[in-house]
């Protein structure tokens, strides 16, 4: 037990160790809700004031939160099929010349392939396309029974100027495990 | 017509419209869980006012920041006066944004595309 308890401390001291090292400033794996999505941006805008981050970088930092906690808000799928809250992993990184938004969420398989043809399709393309296809998706689209307005991915890669890195981890044969990174320079 | 007049919190923005004063605006941060639940009041009261619209229509749009979901629904109201326009009434949105903030107004111009309604841009 003492053992036990010991290598216990020892995994939170690594923990620390590789946030530190690595400058990740918030790590949260549990529910997303509007709650959560809130206060995770206000600690994160907080965090940037503090490292004196220009006003641009910081509302696009803010934005790409947004989009990606309430992705999940809105479309996290579950594990086991009775557990119906939406949940996920997010990390806020610090690079030398970048900040880092890495979320994580189950997704059923069946939604998979649009997805990457949806994501590849958007990274494919420049910034005057990226503004065409937002105002036809505005026009075009209706917001979903989620919320959803189908703008989410194309707005982050438009704002950031970066494009999204993202794999699809199959667990089982039911569903995968979405990691999406978003990158913001900051100059 | 009723006066609508919401204070904003953290995720929704101040709404005021009141016909009899001319004013139309949204102002502050637009990102609610759910924007059709907030917007619908808000469509509502546009659908009632292009009926009868005033000589004059000038609609601030005064947001610092707004999610993917709001902008739907943003284009939702702009769309709406475009009928008011063909009534050969005066419409004009004034789209303000902060002198660094590129992006918000880009969004401005974006709307401005895809609308048939004058738009000025003032820096706030």
């Amino acid at each position: 037990m003492e053992q036990e308890s010991q290598m216990f401390l020892e995994v939170v001291y690594q923990f620390y160790k590789t946030m530190t090292t690595n400058e990740i400033s918030l790590v949260y794996e549990g529910e997303i809700t509007q709650e959560i999505t809130k206060i995770f941006t206000a600690m994160t805008e907080r965090n940037l004031e503090k490292n004196a981050e220009s006003n641009t970088v910081q509302r696009k930092v803010f934005h790409v939160m947004v989009e990606c906690l309430q992705n999940i808000s809105k479309h996290a799928d579950s594990l086991n099929e009775d557990r119906a809250e939406r949940r996920g992993i997010v990390m806020v990184s610090k690079g030398d010349d970048s900040y880092n938004i890495i979320t994580g969420n189950i997704i059923k398989n069946d939604k998979v392939p649009d997805m990457k043809k949806n994501l590849e399709y958007i990274n494919s393309l420049d910034k005057e396309s990226l503004s065409a296809l937002y105002k036809q998706q505005m026009r075009e689209g209706s917001i979903s029974d989620r919320g959803g307005a189908g703008l989410g991915f194309i707005d982050i890669v438009k704002k950031t100027g970066s494009k999204l890195i993202f794999q699809f981890k199959e667990l089982n044969s039911e569903v995968s495990f979405f990691i999406l990174t978003s990158t913001i320079k900051r100059n | 017509m009723d006066v609508i007049k919401i204070a904003g919190t953290d995720d929704t923005p101040n709404v005021h419209l009141d016909k009899d004063n001319g004013i139309l605006e949204l102002s502050g941060r637009s990102l609610p869980e759910d924007v059709t639940a907030f917007y619908q009041q808000i469509l509502d009261w546009i659908d009632e006012y292009v009926k009868a619209p005033n000589d004059k229509t000038v609609f601030n749009f005064k947001l610092e920041y707004f999610n993917t979901a709001s902008s739907k629904m943003i284009l939702d109201i702009l769309l709406k006066f475009e009928a008011v326009v063909e009534g050969g009434h005066d419409v004009v949105i004034k789209w303000f944004y902060n002198e660094d903030e590129e992006d918000m107004l880009e969004a401005g111009e974006e709307y401005a595309d895809i609308v048939e309604v004058p738009f000025d841009y003032v820096v706030m």
